[in-house]
């Protein structure tokens, strides 16, 4: 019998953390997620900041700055308390991730794991303009051709 | 009975589609035009099949089928009309037809173009045809055999599950629509780049015959996009409009390869250079919109925007993409090298600023790609979760399109295949100068945090300035202005189009104030320079849900502006709460006011932003789009010019 009331609950627990409705799981039955914001707004201004980069665990893909999911009205109220207890962002980070994983952290770590993601994008660009000295390389050899063979350049201005 | 109407149609277009392949492919091989006509008519015929099962499936949501499965599961009697008929496309099922119904009419379109005679241009549109086909037949199977929208519920409920209140808004009836005419038109250029890795004679005519579906492909995405982000700005609370969700990556990549692809088609069309970049690209671009359409589909990806599916209708699609972009690559890795090179220009020219226009809007698109599927992968072979959220797409993608910006006013100032950079630069000295006090002013006055939002404002006044420069120096005086050619609009609309785009972003993301407060009637808050006060809450009926409405009197200086109502509605059937935001536009910035909870004692959670150039975002989209229509527009008036004057020489010689 305690069996069964255990996996009602752990049932219940996982079916809060299943996905919502197909669509946008934005604004959902509100409960309280109202959160006081602190005094001091240089501090109220860093809460915001953080709050930005850090994912809301059981949303699709939101923020706990946009979501309104319990949760991340919690993730907003811990931070808020850890600010105030002279944490730095960092240290907030690292608790969370500690925690969580760096699933939590909006943006990737730079690891070993996430060269590829990370430098990825500008050796493309680096190949590309290489790619792109080469062909006008070619061009301007031909340019050069043309130009003894006398071709005249008359495409006008406008297209 | 419109069920089954819908199915049998479904299932005639796919049998036309297969005699319109057919046609398609042969009539061209052998130049035969009754095959080439067959080809035209079963496009034409496919497209109305298809037509009809969209309009069955509209059918039967307005007359609240619920036999119908979809409906049930989708739709309400106590929904308004507009949200029964465009609740059509809201679920995965309903957006399969409604993407079929455009890729009909994009062929139906090419077939109406035709030349009815046996020349390359017909063979190559005859093809072309073929190919649409070939990608008709793959969805309508994937429709028909994991999406069917006419599966039947017995015994039908007496009511639906009604429509998720977040779609039920006016976004519902543009923005896939607007969103469809895009990326699916892209299949168009892909169709003729395809049709000519085949033929050898249309190496650089395809172009000139793709070039038009891709400009409209492109203006669709523009406005598609746009209207998406505006109803996400307007609709989830929180004032923002871009989230690099994967749904919206996969929308940005095809259009971030569409404008490479114009850009390269203008470049083949004119020198007969880069054909087979601009082959690569029409390919590239619909495969994106493939990409696009498995990830949001599949269920492979976390995303608010995602339609849930089951991993069957994923694997379909995927193997659609895997042939849809491994056959035009090989076919082009075969035919590449036979391809001549167009004519030779110089460093400084035209043709180099669109090879780096090309590089950096596809590496955009490429980086965009990785940091999407990313996740996905790491997951898949390590089981390492981490999240690539909007910091990594700054810090990548941003740069890029920094460049981009930097680059774009050169563009229409260089000349084809050689130009004189210096004199070229010179020529933008104003704009220069421009961006300069735009760049001094924006630190002295608003004294700005970070160097993005410096920087986005130089280069939103850099390109602002740059298309009016160009403009002024090519007309000459107001008078001439009439006479400019259409593409001299083109390029200055559309680069500048961006730069407001670009003041909008950094306005709306930089100098955003941003305030929330328990109020409780009569309290005032104060946000950027409004000061807002509740005078009162009271409970409306809608249709299909119950609101509390609040009443919030907006002042500035003292003075009451006006009194802003948001709403928080209550859907009892869906059982959702959302917010209607009410927005005060002064087109220069946003006031954005949304009721939050209520709190024991009688106060209200009430949220203010003041979102200052907001509106640029989307003004500076449809100054895009509408260099989009003027490109259009003028060819089309070129082609009714010429058919004018053909019919005067003939009427002439006839006499």
């Amino acid at each position: 019998m305690k069996a069964l009331a255990a996996l009602i609950a752990v049932f219940f627990f996982v079916a809060q953390l299943a996905p919502g409705p197909a669509w946008w799981a934005g604004p959902q039955p509100e409960e309280d997620t109202y959160v006081v914001p602190l005094a001091d707004p240089v501090l109220e201004a860093r809460a915001k900041a953080l709050q930005r980069e850090l994912r809301c665990l059981v949303c699709q893909g939101q923020s706990i700055d946009e979501s309104n999911a319990p949760l991340a009205a919690d993730l907003r109220r811990l931070i808020r308390q850890q600010i105030q207890g002279g944490q730095s962002d960092n240290d907030i980070k690292s608790f969370l991730v500690a925690r969580y994983g760096a699933f939590v952290l909006m943006k990737p770590p730079v690891r070993d794991d996430t060269f590829f993601l990370w430098f990825g994008p500008a050796m493309l660009v680096l190949v590309g303009v290489g790619v792109i000295g080469v062909i006008v390389a070619r061009s301007r050899r031909r340019l050069g051709n043309d130009e003894e063979s006398d071709l005249k350049l008359d495409v006008p201005e406008s297209t | 009975m419109t069920g089954e109407l819908g199915q049998l149609a479904l299932c005639l277009a796919l049998a036309l589609s297969l005699v319109q392949a057919f046609a398609g492919f042969t009539g061209a091989s052998r130049g035969n035009v009754r095959v080439m006509a067959m080809g035209r008519g079963a496009a034409l015929g496919s497209f109305v099949f298809i037509a009809l099962a969209f309009f069955t499936l509209m059918f039967a949501y307005v007359t609240s089928d619920f036999s119908v499965q979809v409906v049930a599961e989708n739709s309400h009697t106590a929904k308004p009309l507009i949200y029964k008929i465009s609740g059509v496309w809201g679920n995965h099922e309903g957006s399969m037809i409604l993407w079929l119904l455009i890729l009909g009419v994009y062929s139906a379109a090419i077939a109406m173009t035709q030349p009815t005679d046996n020349t390359a241009n017909a063979e190559l549109g005859s093809r072309a045809l073929g190919v649409q086909a070939l990608i008709a037949i793959a969805f309508l199977v994937f429709v028909l055999l994991t999406s069917d929208p006419f599966g039947r519920l017995y015994p039908p409920p007496f009511e639906g599950n009604g429509l998720n209140p977040l779609l039920q808004d006016p976004g519902l009836a543009f923005h896939p629509p607007l969103l469809y005419l895009g990326y699916v038109g892209l299949s168009a250029a892909f169709s003729f780049a395809a049709a000519a890795l085949v033929d050898k004679r249309n190496d650089a005519a395809w172009v000139r015959r793709a070039r038009p579906f891709a400009i409209a492909a492109w203006t669709a995405l523009t406005l598609g996009i746009a209207a998406g982000s505006w109803w996400a700005y307007y609709t989830l609370g929180w004032g923002g409009f871009w989230f690099w969700d994967p749904v919206e990556n996969a929308s940005l990549m095809p259009w971030l390869v569409a404008t490479a692809l114009i850009h390269s088609m203008m470049a083949t069309e004119r020198t007969g250079a880069f054909k087979s970049w601009t082959l690569l690209l029409a390919i590239t671009a619909f495969s994106f919109s493939l990409i696009g359409t498995f990830l949001v589909r599949s269920g492979v990806l976390n995303s608010v925007h995602s339609f849930a599916n089951d991993p069957r209708r994923g694997l379909f699609i995927l193997m659609i993409l895997f042939v849809a972009i491994t056959a035009p690559l090989t076919l082009f890795a075969w035919r590449a090298p036979k391809l001549s090179p167009g004519a030779a220009f110089d460093l400084a020219s035209r043709e180099t600023g669109i090879l780096l226009n090309n590089l950096l809007l596809t590496a955009a698109a490429a980086t965009i790609l990785t940091g999407t599927l990313y996740p996905l992968v790491l997951d898949a072979a390590e089981g390492i979760k981490i999240s690539v959220g909007p910091p990594y797409f700054s810090a990548t993608v941003v740069p890029m399109f920094a460049l981009l910006a930097v680059l774009m006013p050169l563009g229409p100032i260089f000349m084809w295949r050689r130009t004189d950079w210096r004199a070229s630069l010179y020529k933008l000295r104003f704009a220069f100068a421009a961006a300069m006090a735009a760049m001094l002013l924006t630190l002295a006055i608003l004294r700005p945090d970070s160097v993005l939002g410096l920087l986005a404002v130089t280069l939103g006044v850099w390109l602002i300035g740059g298309s009016v420069s160009d403009i002024a120096r090519r007309a000459g005086s107001f008078r001439k202005l009439r006479h400019l050619p259409a593409s001299a609009w083109t390029s200055a609309l559309a680069h500048a189009g961006l730069g407001v785009v670009a003041l909008g972003v950094v306005g709306a993301t930089s100098w955003k104030s941003e305030a929330i407060q328990v109020l409780s009637p009569g309290q005032t808050m104060n946000v950027g320079g409004y000061a807002l006060r509740l005078d009162a809450t009271e409970q409306v009926q809608g249709p299909n849900y119950t609101a509390d409405r609040a009443a919030i009197t907006v002042m500035s200086n003292g003075r009451i502006i006006t009194v802003v109502h948001p709403e928080k509605r209550s859907y009892p059937v869906e059982q959702m709460v959302t917010s209607q935001s009410s927005i005060r536009t002064t087109v220069l910035s946003d006031l954005y006011v949304v009721l939050g909870d209520s709190r024991e004692g009688g106060g209200w959670v009430v949220r203010a932003y003041v979102n200052p150039m907001a509106p640029f975002i989307w003004l500076g989209a449809v100054v895009m789009a509408f260099a989009g229509f003027i490109a259009l527009g003028a060819r089309l008036a070129a082609k009714l010019r010429a058919a004018r004057a053909g019919a005067v020489t003939a009427s002439a010689a006839a006499e």
